[in-house]
C-alpha cells in the first residue's frame, strides 16, 4: 500500500452542492478500490495563475490516501471522464514527503482554529 | 580586471588615469545550499509562496550558480516547480514580482 496525494481543480461554475457531490464521488471511488483516505483538504475557490479552459479560478481539493499501485490508473481515468475536473495531479509520497505532510496538517489545523 | 589594474597603476597606453587606485573589494560571499543548511528534506509543490523565491520575474527557474543550491535539491526544486505550474499554482510565464 503506497502513500499517494492527489490535488485536483474543479470548474468554478459548479454550485456548492455539485462540488460536494463530485468530491464525494471521487472519495467513494477510492474507498471502493480498497484505498484508505487518510486526509482531505479543501482550499476553496482560488485564483489560477493562468486561465484553464478560459476560467480564471477553480475549486482546489487535496486527497491524501493509501492505495496499492493498481488502483491509481483507473482512478485517474475517472478524473479524465469527469469533465467538471479541470486538472488533476497524483503524486506518490516518499518518507520525506509523508513526514512533511504530517507537519503541514498540524500547521493547517492550527491556522483553521 | 586586468586593464583596470594597468590603468590604476597609470600605465602609459591606458587612456583613463585614476588618481586613487581602484580597490573594488568584491568579497566573494560563499553561497550555500539553503536546503542542506536548514535541513529541508522535501520541497513541497503546494506552497507556491516559497517556490517564488527560486524563480525569476518571468517565472523561469533560477540556475544553481545564482541560488547556490546543490544538484540534488535543484532537481527536487525543478520537479516541484513544474508540478506547481501544472496545477496553476505558478504561472509558466508571467511578470510575477513586478
Amino acid at each position: 500500500m503506497n502513500h499517494y496525494e492527489t490535488v485536483f481543480i474543479l470548474n468554478p461554475v459548479l454550485s456548492d452542492t455539485q462540488v460536494k457531490e463530485t468530491v464525494k464521488k471521487f472519495e467513494d471511488y477510492l474507498v471502493s478500490k480498497g484505498a484508505e483516505v487518510v486526509y482531505k483538504e479543501d482550499w476553496g475557490l482560488k485564483k489560477l495563475a493562468y486561465t484553464i479552459q478560459n476560467k480564471k479560478s477553480g475549486f482546489y481539493h487535496l486527497f491524501e490516501f493509501k492505495a496499492d499501485g493498481t488502483a491509481i490508473a483507473p482512478f485517474e481515468l475517472e478524473f479524465r471522464r469527469d469533465d467538471s475536473v479541470m486538472r488533476y495531479l497524483t503524486v506518490k509520497l516518499d518518507k520525506h514527503a509523508a513526514a512533511w505532510a504530517e507537519v503541514r496538517k498540524e500547521r493547517y489545523k492550527s491556522v483553521k482554529k | 580586471m586586468a586593464n583596470i589594474e594597468q590603468q590604476s597603476k597609470g600605465g602609459k597606453q591606458g587612456e583613463v588615469r585614476y588618481l586613487t587606485p581602484l580597490d573594488i573589494d568584491t568579497k566573494k560571499v560563499k553561497k550555500y545550499c539553503r536546503f542542506k543548511k536548514n535541513g529541508i528534506k522535501y520541497i513541497d509543490y503546494k506552497d507556491a509562496k516559497f517556490l517564488l523565491y527560486l524563480v525569476n520575474e518571468q517565472g523561469k527557474i533560477l540556475p544553481r550558480r545564482l541560488t547556490g543550491t546543490s544538484l540534488k535539491y535543484q532537481r527536487k526544486v525543478s520537479v516541484a516547480i513544474k508540478r506547481a505550474r501544472h496545477l496553476a499554482l505558478m504561472p509558466y510565464v508571467g511578470d510575477l514580482l513586478k
